[in-house]
Parts: structure tokens; sequence; C-alpha cells
């Protein structure tokens, strides 16, 4: 029955982001500092050891919403829709999505420093 | 009465009027019986000394010598001031030098750090009573994290000796009670001659592995008092060699690594010196297998091909693609191979994350000395074969007995193994690096960029990090190549914070003679306990580079109060609430000038940060502390 659920909760968040408008950033990085995003994968979603990278992240925003409601065991506590709504949401997944794509290891100097 | 002839002690002289004690402990208490003292009674005369006495306490000195201790950290106390003047008139303030503390706890957690980098122990001592509640917290931390630490307390155990409120309120009956859960041995000397033999004893025990704090009470009385017993001598130290572990539980290792498909070693505590990293470096490359490191000590290269990925939380690596796991001095064994229920589920489960059938081997030394009262030594390890002893010393016949084990054919599949570990090794550095350049010019700036800035910087000098990088998601041993056992030193054992700054400069103390440069990355959170290290930094001129992590937060706490809230459904916005350090901002670098120690900052644009290290490494290599501050992603 569990599984079921688990199958399930993709396609209602399909629906549910159906009725939200298009993702606006600057709401998204003022949700995602003040429910605390932040904390765990960094203020511009660079991520770290405490939550994976989101800046560009490759999920769909259905794939994104569905997680943030029901995150695998072991990774993040769910934010269910009482505390973030599928707007909120989707407002956060703009922004991580704004966020300009890294600076390539090539062009950062003491990136490249032989360690070996 | 007539007064006794034996020479004064100090203590009468310091009592003045209100005493008339003898030298002979005996003395007084007689008197006492015989002419109780009371408001209407006349004090006695006050007693002489001549000048010429040895006080107990230049014995003790003399005693304390001869362990070869280079410093003794110190916030003053009545209780052992005697033994403090003995130390800087009698011994002429060297081996040990004094080292002035604004805390107990800075006194332990600075010889924490300092035995991680020198391997042997500092002094600290204290009051009996309110010096070792300040200094306890520091050393549990030593206690869990397996440190050396030689604490001699302050007391009054004669109520005849103790005078006025002061003294009676720092004596104690049994003065190691409150810390003897969390140290290794401990003992009241009732004389001098018993004073000898347990200060030997106390450092034989403290460094036999497991090392460990160890407490020895030096009692006013006998400190203060003229020396009086006859045939006083000094037991001549003589060191055990460290615990081995079986020979035939050695040779059933060798064989289970040998037949192993893919085996692993998870190293915990399992270096205490650089013949232990050899000896580990040997023993990976001739199993070609993978070194997961929890990076309590510096253990293995971070740069060599068979180092397991940094990229996850130490203390639970993946170990799920291994059929034999080896773990040396691994502190939570069964945390290390087991999930637990998240905080984000109800109830408590567990499940191994080793895959059905994988064996355990265990090699740890702390089975012989395990207590009760704190919970540090872990859930119960259901491992396949234990073998109790120090990892370093049973590492060689380890070897000796994987060597002759090894076949043409098994060493052909170990070379293929290693090959595929380092290619694998080469893809997660390369990914990391690319990982390190998002958010490269953020603001506050990420913990990849001050990582990569500093190694830039430091990576041709001899230097030594001496702070643990968990914080910074393990950016430094992502991005650097350590190699030397000085190079990193641990985390504090037992989770207390406020070991960072103190720890660092002990640390930082120890590497001084070596010419090392040292760096802390300092936590916000952290510093704030007992900032007043800083000033005995500047005041003995300990050289140290301290790059404030400053993220304005007790950072762990606010993300398990942001899971709380959302696992209920409520107040997520709220995480801030008690865990926040903001509101007002504190000015670090503000704090660091008032203890007298050249500082820089707040520093949030990234591209300020190169030429305030260049700075900074500048003034440190002149012999001064120096600190940074730089305001920081969380982690």
């Amino acid at each position: 029955m569990m599984k079921r659920l688990l199958w399930i909760l993709p396609f209602l968040a399909i629906v549910a982001l159906a009725q939200t408008r298009p993702g606006d950033i600057a709401n998204g990085k003022r949700i995602f500092m003040r429910n605390g995003c932040y904390q765990c994968h960094g203020t511009v979603g660079q991520g770290g050891l405490a939550g994976p990278r989101l800046a560009q992240t490759k999920l769909t925003l259905a794939g994104f919403t569905a997680y943030v409601r029901n995150p695998a065991p072991g990774s993040m506590p769910p934010f269910r829709a009482k505390v973030m709504s599928d707007q909120e949401l989707a407002d956060a997944y703009a922004y991580v999505q704004s966020v300009p794509p890294p600076v390539p290891p090539a062009d950062i100097p003491i990136l490249n420093i032989d360690t070996r | 009465m007539s007064k006794p002839k034996e020479p004064i002690g100090r203590r009468g002289f310091l009592k003045g009027a209100a005493g008339s004690a003898a030298s002979l402990v005996a003395a007084p208490i007689v008197m006492a019986q015989q002419n109780p003292t009371s408001p209407s009674t006349a004090p006695a005369p006050t007693a002489q000394i001549t000048g010429n006495e040895k006080p107990g306490s230049d014995f003790m000195v003399d005693v304390l010598k001869s362990l070869d201790i280079e410093y003794c950290a110190a916030n003053p106390g009545s209780s052992f001031r005697g033994l403090q003047e003995s130390f800087i008139n009698y011994g002429g303030n060297k081996s040990p030098e004094w080292l002035t503390c604004c805390h107990e706890e800075s006194s332990a957690a600075m010889a924490h750090g300092y035995a991680k980098i020198e391997g042997k122990p500092m002094m600290i001592m204290a009051h009996g009573t309110v010096g070792l509640q300040h200094a306890s917290m520091a050393i549990y931390n030593a206690y869990a994290d397996r440190v050396p630490m030689y604490i001699i307390l302050g007391n009054i155990l004669d109520v005849n000796y103790r005078r006025g409120n002061a003294e009676w309120v720092h004596s104690v009956q049994d003065a190691a009670s409150m810390a003897r859960d969390f140290v290794k041995w401990d003992d009241t000397p009732v004389t001098l001659g018993h004073f000898a033999e347990s200060a030997v004893r106390a450092y034989k025990i403290a460094m036999t592995p497991p090392y460990e704090p160890v407490i020895l009470v030096a009692d006013g009385t006998l400190q203060e008092e003229p020396t009086t017993e006859k045939n006083l001598r000094i037991p001549k130290l003589v060191m055990s060699a460290p615990p081995q572990g079986d020979t035939a539980a050695v040779a059933e290792a060798a064989r289970m690594l040998v037949a192993a498909e893919n085996p692993v070693i998870v190293a915990g505590r399992a270096a205490r010196t650089q013949k232990g990293i050899d000896l580990l470096i040997e023993l990976a490359e001739t199993l070609q297998a993978t070194v997961k490191d929890q990076r309590m000590r510096m253990n293995f290269p971070s740069a060599h091909p068979l180092y397991g990925d940094p990229g996850q939380l130490p203390q639970s690596p993946n170990l799920a693609e291994f059929d034999v796991i080896l773990g040396l001095e691994v502190q939570d064994f069964w945390g290390a191979t087991h999930r637990q229920t998240p905080l984000n589920r109800f109830g408590m489960e567990s499940s191994a994350t080793t895959k059905p059938g994988a064996k355990i081997i265990s090699v740890s030394a702390i089975e012989l000395n395990h207590k009760s009262n704190y919970q540090d030594f872990g859930r119960y390890v259901e491992a396949d074969l234990a073998i109790t002893g120090d990892t370093e010393a049973t590492l060689p016949a380890l070897i000796e007995a994987v060597k002759k084990l090894i076949t043409g054919d098994r060493r052909r599949i170990m070379q293929e193994r290693g090959a595929k570990i380092a290619e694998a090794g080469r893809k997660w550095r390369q990914q990391h690096r690319d990982t390190a350049g998002v958010g490269w010019d953020a603001s506050p700036i990420s913990t990849a960029r001050l990582s990569a800035e500093l190694w830039a910087q430091v990576r041709n000098e001899d230097w030594s990090l001496v702070s643990f990088d968990r914080m910074q998601s393990s950016w430094p041993t992502r991005l650097w190549n350590f190699s030397k056992n000085y190079q990193y030193i641990g985390a504090q054992g037992g989770a207390g914070i406020g070991y960072g700054l103190p720890a660092a400069i002990g640390a930082a103390l120890a590497n001084r003679k070596h010419g090392r440069l040292t760096i802390n990355i300092q936590n916000d959170g952290d510093l704030n306990y007992a900032p007043g290290v800083l000033w005995t930094a500047a005041h003995h001129k300990i050289p140290l580079l301290n790059i404030m992590h400053n993220n304005r937060a007790y950072h762990e706490e606010r993300m398990y109060i942001q899971a709380f809230a959302a696992k209920f459904n409520r107040g997520v916005e709220n995480g801030d609430i008690g865990t926040a350090l903001n509101n007002p901002d504190i000015n670090y670098a503000s704090i660091a000038k008032g203890y007298g120690l050249y500082a820089e900052g707040p520093i949030t644009d990234p591209k300020d940060l190169a030429p305030a290290i260049r700075r900074g490494i500048e003034r440190v290599k002149a012999g001064e502390p120096v600190l940074l501050d730089v305001v920081t992603q969380p982690r």
C-alpha cells in the first residue's frame, strides 16, 4: 500500500503544480533563505556534505517537488504543503535554476593545482 | 605549651597571626585539641621562617621535571600556589614553562591540541574544585579522543590547613572524583614519596595506548610545608611497550583480507605517529585496498590513489561494496556499518549498510580502558574477528602475515583492483574540483573557495592544519594533499564545543619549535566559549593563522531545529531562534585585536580573501598569532 502511495506522489505533485504560476526567482530566493533550504544546500544551492547541490538541478519541477514532499530515508526532512506551498516550491526551484553556472575549473588556476 | 623547635613552614607564615602551626603535620592537631581556638582566644605568636627552608613543592618540581614535560598551562589558583612558585623560581620556569590561561577549559584544550602534534602530554594545573569544574568538558574531549594529558589538581585535604572561607569552598574530600569517569587513572598522594611514585606512574599510564588523561592531586600542605621526609627519591620512568594484537588472531585477519574479493580499511584513530601512516600505506598497497579515512587523525595520505572518496560524512562511509571490512581504532564501528532511522521518520530502526555476508574485523586498544558511565564506546560491534591491541603496534605483524599469504594469482587480482580504485579516485577528484566552482564568487564566501584560496598559499610551506574540516564540507581534504602526521589532528573527541581555538593554539605551540606554519579554520560558535585564549597566544607569541569560518550560527543545531520543525509541519522559518549568532553580528577581528592579535575582517568579498591570507601568513611567519574574520557559507 505504502509503495503504491509513493508511486502516486509525483503524479499528485504534477497535478498540483499545474495550478501554480511560473516561478518567481526573487521570491524563490527569499523562500530559500527564510525556510532554511540554504542551511544544508548553501545560499546559492552549491551543496556540501550536509546536502547535495541544487544549483541548475537536473530534476524537473515535478521531480523536485515530489522529492521535497517525500525525501529518501536518511536524507532531508520532508517539507509538506502546510509549511511550503507548491507555489513557494516552484519559486525556490526557479531560484536554484537561475544561479549562474559554475566557473569551469579550467578557468580557476588555483583549482588546478596538482596535489599529487 | 612550648613552641616546637622544628623549622617553620611557609603555610604557618602565610597564616600569620591566625596560626601557630609548626612544620610537623601532627602538631597543629594536638594544639587544637588542647587549646581550642575561639573568638576570645588571643592569637598565638606569629611563626617565623628563615627563608632557607625547602618546601615540598620543590621536590614535586624535581619529580615532575624528570618527566620531560615542556609546558604547564594554568589559570592561577591558590590551592597550587606553592607548586606554581616552585616551578617559576626553583624550577626556573623551564621544562615545564608556565603558560598563563584565562580559563581552565583553555588550559585543558590547549594540552589536548599540543599532545596530538607532539605525541606527549602537556601538564595543566587547576583547583581541585572550581578549576576542575571549568576544565572538565575539555578533559572529557581529550578522554574521548584518546589523548594524554597530565593534570595536577590543588587541594587542601587537612581541615587544619584551610584558611578562611575561600579555602573551604575550594577544598574537596576526593578531588579527582568529578572527572574519574573520564580519566584513565588518578591518585591523591599523602606523602612526598607517594607523590613521586604516583607522578611517574601517572605519566606511564597516560602514555601507554590507549592514551588518556590522568590526574594527580597535589595536597596544599604537602606543597607548602618544608620537606621533612627522609630518603626521598624519584623512581625511574620505564615506558611500557604498546599492546599488540594476538598472533593467531592477526594471522586469521591476514587470511580473511588476502582471500577477500574487495576489502576495505576503515581508519579511525589508526596512526599515532608518522610510522603508523607509513605502515597503513604499506598494508593498503600490499592488499590494494581502499582506505576509508574517518579523519580522526592523520591516517593516510589524501592524494594516495587508494584513498576513499571524502565527499561523504566520515562517520558514515559507504561500505556497501566491500566483503571484508577492517576497522582500525574506529570509535563507533557499529555506527559506521549501520544506518538508523533519520530525523524525518518516527521510531528507531536500524539496518546494516554492509552487504550480506560481509566480514568485519576490528583492531582496537580502547577495549583495554572501557568505563561504564560515559557512553563514548558506541554500540556493541558484532565483529567476526575482534583484536584487542594498538593498531600501530599490531600493523607490522599483520603486514608480514598478509605478505606471506599472497600468491602470484592473488597479487594480479589485487593489482587489477588497485587500478580500478585509482581510476575511481581520478574521477571523484575531478568531480570535486568541478563542484568547487559552484558559488565560487558567492558572498558569504563558499567553504570551497576558502579552502582553495588557503591551499594555494600554504601548499609550498611546511604547513599543519589543526582544525577538523567536516564543518567546511571536508573541502581541505578534497582539495589539499595531506601526507605528514602533523598535517591533520582530527576533532574534539567528545564533540564538546569550545575545543577548536584553544586546541589550535596548543597545537601551534607544539609546531612552533619545528618552524611549521599552523592553520586553524575556526568555527565562530566555538570561539565564543573562552576567547581569552587569544590573549594567551599573543602573550606567549604562539604563531598561528586563524581563519574564521563565520557562518553566524551554531549551525549544526540550526539544522536540527529546522529538521524537527519540518517533521512536525510547523515554524520552519524559526530555526534561527536560539541558534543564530547575529543581530548584532559579532566582530571577531575587533575581539582579536583587543586581545593583542593582528586581525582583519569581516571579509565578505571572496576577491579580498587571497590578499588577506597573504598578509596574515607574513605576520605568522614573523611569529605572531593572526585572525582573519571570513564571513562564510554555512557548510
